[in-house]
């Protein structure tokens, strides 16, 4: 079982690692990178915990494998916010109380950062279909939406009451 | 102290919660995000029978794979005798809790553990699992619970015989007890009945799903020194449930509390802990075990699913006068089903002269249950509250006056003993008359149902501590496990005594050696019972503080008084001095008597019953039986919101998994007793699409017992959604829908019936 090299950016970071050819691109963030912001929920695609994003694309990374990441720009949930200065999405959810666990949170935040990125100006039924593929158990999503739409308020530059 | 009139400046509000910015930024360490250098992975054999003897287990193959350094099976564990405990939610008989983790002679439901296994790699672990070799006499198995309580059914456990009944059964059953709750005389109150109605109605077993699977990572040092990283809704749980399992004592367990994603109830339990101890002491190794979802589904959780009959009589002009329930619960593979609280929930709402409830607590080849918000309360008021609809049609009757003529309120003698004090169920009401929701006129189509709901609270034995740090900033521990948001409504009431910004407290979760013992995160106790040790901590801190100023400045401790995090002299009369600030009174700390610290344990009472009422509006598709929630509101008293944001996301989110429950969520077994749906694309709980925004309204009736006049918020809410959306349904199409889930195949199904 030869381990293959991978090279990748993640974070907008070059990286580079060694990774079995089963292993998937979350087993490989959370295992041999260590950056654990990304959550095993389900190992399926259901849940959404592992969301990244994929040269511009939303993807589970349960779902990818991790040598499909060669050559590919990662962004994980530990690359949302500038240093120490949050992302207005994250800023929002903490505002707005859209987390009660917090373990869907990475997962949601880095799929409605993919959202704004490529509808800045999103209907709430369009934000719920969006994220249809993220579960969350605890809030019921009325804060998540919420959280999300002022945020895309913000991102656009309106201030919202 | 009590602050219930008093003007608040932290309680109240909505700052920003402490633990906020590592969850968004994926720093938060949950249970499965640590490792240790050199650790080994840990897996296990589940039964693939849903009941079957296991006639020998051969692990010679799997041990001498090379890369596996452990495997244990149920002979590697002390055998545990029958014996009731209460560290957890409700009762636990730590031998069936042993077997539950690891089976012996029989397995009794698909998924049942039976071996471990722990290797380099989890590649390694799982093919190890599939070279142990276990022989099964598979035997006869039973799913439904009316089938596991009929004669001639295959029976689980050959040293069950119901208790409850007298004499005592001469034949072993699967039915663990009986319980009777009377009050009053039922049949002669029926005899009195203008008007009666009847209904039988059935819920499935649903599980809790939370996101994050089961956890873990333990330690057994060669000196016998355990520690344990994981994620529960108790860590003193863990630690105690660990301790009986493994003939350890507690002092030589240490469990550090990971942060936990989601729990509802199936948390207060151990599936790995044990037995990642018992690979760890066996390999020498550190030792991580985490389930996958399908091991979330197949082996822990959920709560029962239930058969009732129910039978209410009332005069013309909707007064109750008799009411009667019987109650199926299935326990799953072990006795120990919510049936207690599903006898006393159901009306518990009411003020009724006459009940009579029986229940049965019965197991049949299914996961054993845990408990899931509320337990036992939601299920038995999809019955009633389903119920008190078809009466409201019947007398012709708006099915909010009902309620109202029939509410519970001060004084009312329960039917299962204790009599309701300082309750603000008939509030509720008014707050369902008063609500634009209620009042607006329903859209063509559009059905609109009412619910309501009751849940106990408790509260129970907390530890706190508040550390005024050399620097005068404050820290404040508890033994409480933050699921929801808790940190933040401790630290807000801390920070509230000690007159200083919510943002000053940094509020932590402190393992089980650095505080003292705690009870579960469950029953809605936290900020009730944590929140009462966490402010008499505070109180005395402040008391603390005003004798080492009244040291400095040589009065009389009686001449200090301390507002807005400082102390002052009381008055002219004791003397002009500087207010001194925490972080002048910290600086001086050494020579005014040293650290400035409280902790104290409480065992807390009066928690404040909830009660709650939801209001639902849908509209069905007759082509596809698919039901859409159109508006949903929840109202409920929860004394005093101490974070109303995280109140209100509470109760939007017990609204949502009550949603789930009532229209997708059920178990799916085959012919073998195996569950197909085990996974979240075929077991479907709420997604964002499926649910519209959820209104939660906050009534206010302080509960005495607590300084700040809180009461428990979390479990109220999951108990009114499955009836006010079936009466919704009722109302929208005509029909009574008394089987959940209400998901489209019965929807459609009951359609095609009707014609």
């Amino acid at each position: 079982m030869l381990k293959q090299y991978v090279s990748a950016t993640i974070n907008g970071e070059s990286a580079e690692f060694l990774c079995e050819t089963q292993q998937t691109l979350l087993d490989v963030l959370r295992d041999v990178i260590g950056l654990t912001g990304s959550k095993e929920g389900c190992a399926s695609g259901d849940c959404g915990a592992c969301s990244v994003i994929m040269d511009g694309r939303l993807v589970c990374s349960c779902l990818v494998l991790g040598v499909e990441a060669e050559g590919a720009a990662i962004t994980t949930i530990e690359g949302i916010a500038q240093g120490d200065k949050l992302h207005p999405v994250q800023q929002k959810f903490l505002e707005h109380a859209a987390l009660q666990c917090g373990f869907c949170t990475p997962g949601l935040i880095v799929a409605t950062k993919a959202l704004l990125d490529e509808n800045p100006n999103p209907t709430e039924t369009e934000a719920r279909y969006w994220l249809a593929g993220n579960l969350c158990r605890c809030t019921g999503y009325d804060k998540v939406i919420r959280a999300v739409m002022d945020a895309a308020a913000e991102l656009r530059g309106e201030t919202v009451a | 102290m009590n602050y219930i009139d008093s003007s608040l400046k932290v309680v109240g509000s909505r700052p920003i919660r402490p633990d906020g910015v590592d969850k968004v930024t994926g720093r938060a360490i949950f249970a499965a995000d640590t490792r240790a250098a050199g650790m080994l992975w840990g897996k296990i054999l589940r039964s693939p029978h849903a009941h079957a003897r296991i006639v020998s287990i051969d692990t010679s193959k799997a041990e001498a794979l090379p890369g596996v350094r452990a495997v244990v099976t149920a002979a590697d564990f002390p055998e545990i005798k029958s014996e009731e405990a209460f560290v957890g939610e409700g009762p636990m008989n730590f031998r069936d809790l042993a077997l539950n983790c690891m089976a012996r002679e029989k397995v009794l439901y698909e998924g049942h553990a039976l071996a471990a296994v722990a290797a380099t790699t989890q590649e390694i672990a799982d093919q190890a699992l599939g070279l142990i070799n276990v022989t099964y006499e598979v035997l006869p198995h039973v799913i439904d619970v009316d089938e596991a309580m009929a004669p001639g059914a295959p029976v689980l456990h050959d040293d069950m015989f119901t208790a409850g009944v007298d004499p005592k059964p001469t034949k072993p059953s699967n039915i663990a007890k009986v319980v009777t709750f009377k009050k009053g005389d039922a049949e002669a109150g029926f005899v009195d009945a203008d008007v009666i109605v009847e209904g039988r109605y059935t819920t499935q077993p649903v599980h809790q799903a939370y996101i994050e699977p089961h956890a873990c990572l333990a330690t057994y040092a060669s000196d016998g020194q355990v520690h344990i990283h994981s994620s529960s809704q108790g860590h003193f749980m863990v630690r105690a449930y660990t301790a009986k399992l493994l003939g350890i004592d507690m002092s030589n367990i240490r469990v550090n509390p990971a942060e936990i994603g989601g729990g509802f109830g199936g948390k207060t339990l151990v599936y790995l802990e044990p037995l990642a101890v018992a690979l760890s002491k066996k390999s020498g190794r550190t030792v991580k075990m985490q389930m996958t979802r399908e091991d979330v589904f197949r082996g822990s959780g959920p709560t029962s699913g239930a058969s009732m009959d129910v039978k209410i009589g009332a005069k013309k002009d909707g007064t109750i006068v008799a009411a009667k329930q019987v109650l199926k619960f299935q326990a799953g593979a072990f006795a120990g089903s919510p049936i207690g609280p599903g006898c006393m929930c159901g009306f518990a709402m009411y003020d009724l002269p006459n009940v009579d409830v029986v229940g049965y607590d019965v197991v049949s080849n299914r996961p054993k249950v845990a408990a899931y918000r509320a337990p036992g309360a939601p299920i038995t008021s999809f019955a009633v509250e389903s119920l008190m609809d078809e009466l409201a049609i019947k007398l012709g009757m708006d099915p909010l006056t009902l309620r109202q003529k029939n509410a519970a309120t001060n004084g009312t003698k329960t039917h299962y003993g204790p009599t309701h004090v300082n309750i603000g169920y008939t509030q509720v009401l008014d707050a369902v008359k008063a609500h634009p929701h209620w009042k607006s006129p329903l859209k063509p189509g559009q059905g609109r149902g009412l619910a309501t709901g009751f849940w106990f609270n408790i509260g129970g034995e907390s530890s706190a501590q508040v550390h005024v740090n050399e620097d005068g900033s404050i820290t404040a521990a508890t033994g409480s496990p933050d699921i929801g948001g808790s940190r933040a409504s401790i630290g807000m009431m801390v920070a509230e005594v000690l007159g200083v910004p919510a943002t000053s407290v940094r509020t932590i979760v402190a393992d089980t050696a650095s505080i003292g013992f705690t009870h579960v995160t469950g029953g809605s106790r936290v900020t009730f019972a944590t929140g009462m040790a966490a402010t008499q901590a505070a109180e005395k801190v402040v008391e603390d503080l005003k004798s080492r100023a009244a040291q400095i400045w040589e009065i009389p401790f009686e001449a200090v008084e301390w507002k807005d995090g400082k102390a002052y002299p009381a008055g002219s009369n004791a003397g002009a001095f500087d207010p001194l600030d925490l972080a002048s009174l910290a600086l001086k700390a050494a020579r005014t008597g040293g650290p400035i610290i409280a902790e104290v344990s409480v065992n807390a009472q009066g928690a404040g019953a909830g009660f709650g009422a939801h209001i639902c509006d849908v509209s069905v598709d007759k082509e596809t039986g698919h039901v859409k929630i159109e508006r949903y509101t929840a109202i409920q008293d929860v004394g005093k919101a101490i974070h109303p944001s995280y109140v209100e996301g509470q109760i939007q989110g017990g609204a949502a998994q009550g949603i789930g429950w009532a229209l997708s969520e059920e178990y799916i077994y085959n012919a073998k007793g195996q569950m197909e749906n085990a996974g979240f694309l075929d077991y479907r709980v709420p997604v964002a699409s499926d649910v519209p925004m959820i209104e939660a309204v906050l009534v206010e009736v302080p509960n005495p017992r607590h300084p700040f006049g809180a009461r428990g918020v979390g479990e109220v809410p999951i108990v009114p959604p499955m009836a006010a959306i079936a009466n919704a349904i009722r109302g929208a199409t005509g029909l009574r829908m008394p089987d959940l889930p209400m998901s489209p195949p019965k929807v459609r199904a009951a359609f095609d019936a009707a014609g």
